[in-house]
């Protein structure tokens, strides 16, 4: 049943980059984005992390998207044109490093694990309560400093995208 | 499952976020594969704080999160602002500060 569920979102999240990559379209490519963040907390659940799941669909897929597809139905952008020069050196030279960075990271993993499942968590693993327990504690001063920077990129993206100040 | 499974996972869509990041032209493609990107971290943060059963690494996606967010603000601030000077976003257009 993990396996399956496992083997599923795999599948949707590798598809729904893949499309972010692919399509010239910039709100397919939004959409598909938004598909691959509901996946990636469809991994969270599987790995017992709730609250984090609970998270990313509402801050990521919900906020962060809404906020990517305003913009781009904003500025009403055309599909990316088609290139009609062959692939440049850089694009290669990209594919090229993306395989080696896999190939490279399963090779370390192939040989660090022993293909063992995971441990049993405890039962509070991915509450809100461990979770907030740990914020308001051990991580109290770098969450105060989150706040700071999200007041900064709120003022800096107000200022950026004013006409006239 | 097996954590190496999901590093594996979390390895690959990195890798897609790169080649996002390299091979496209568009500014609000390239947000979007550092969104993928930054997703990948907090998968492989989360697989960790899983396999030794400790809230940390959920904290520090919590806080990739919020950082994911400050970026996509101004990120998106800044593509209205280039938008607006000149009428389109593609960055093999903007080479003014290249040598």
């Amino acid at each position: 049943m993990e396996l399956v569920a496992f083997v599923i979102l795999t599948a949707l999240a590798v598809v729904s980059a893949g499309v972010v990559l692919l399509h010239r379209s910039p709100v397919v490519a939004a959409l598909s984005l938004a598909a691959n963040l509901i996946a990636v907390a469809g991994f969270y659940l599987l790995l017992n992390a709730q609250f984090l799941a609970l998270l990313q669909v509402i801050v990521y897929a919900g906020a962060i998207m809404v906020l990517v597809l305003f913009v781009i139905m904003l500025l009403n952008l055309p599909e990316e044109a088609r290139r009609h020069d062959r692939p440049s050196a850089q694009s290669v030279l990209g594919m090229a490093l993306a395989v080696v960075f896999v190939a490279v990271l399963g090779w370390a993993l192939a040989r660090a694990s022993s293909g063992q499942e995971f441990p049993p968590s405890s039962p509070t693993f991915g509450s809100v309560g461990s979770v907030g327990t740990a914020l308001f504690t051990t991580f109290f001063y770098p969450f105060e400093a989150v706040s700071l920077l999200l007041v900064v990129a709120m003022i800096g993206a107000v200022l950026l995208a004013k006409r006239r100040i | 499952m097996s954590p190496s499974a999901v590093l594996v996972v979390s390895a690959v869509l990195f890798a897609l976020g790169v080649l996002g990041v390299l091979t496209r032209r568009s500014a609000i493609t390239i947000l979007m594969s550092i969104e993928i990107m930054l997703n990948a971290a907090n998968l492989a943060f989360i697989a960790f704080s899983r396999q030794f059963d400790h809230a940390d690494g959920q904290v520090y996606a919590f806080f990739v999160m919020t950082l994911a967010a400050a970026e996509a603000a101004v990120g998106l601030a800044i593509v209205i602002a280039l938008f607006r000077l000149r009428e389109s976003t593609d960055v093999d257009e903007l080479h003014l500060m290249r040598w």
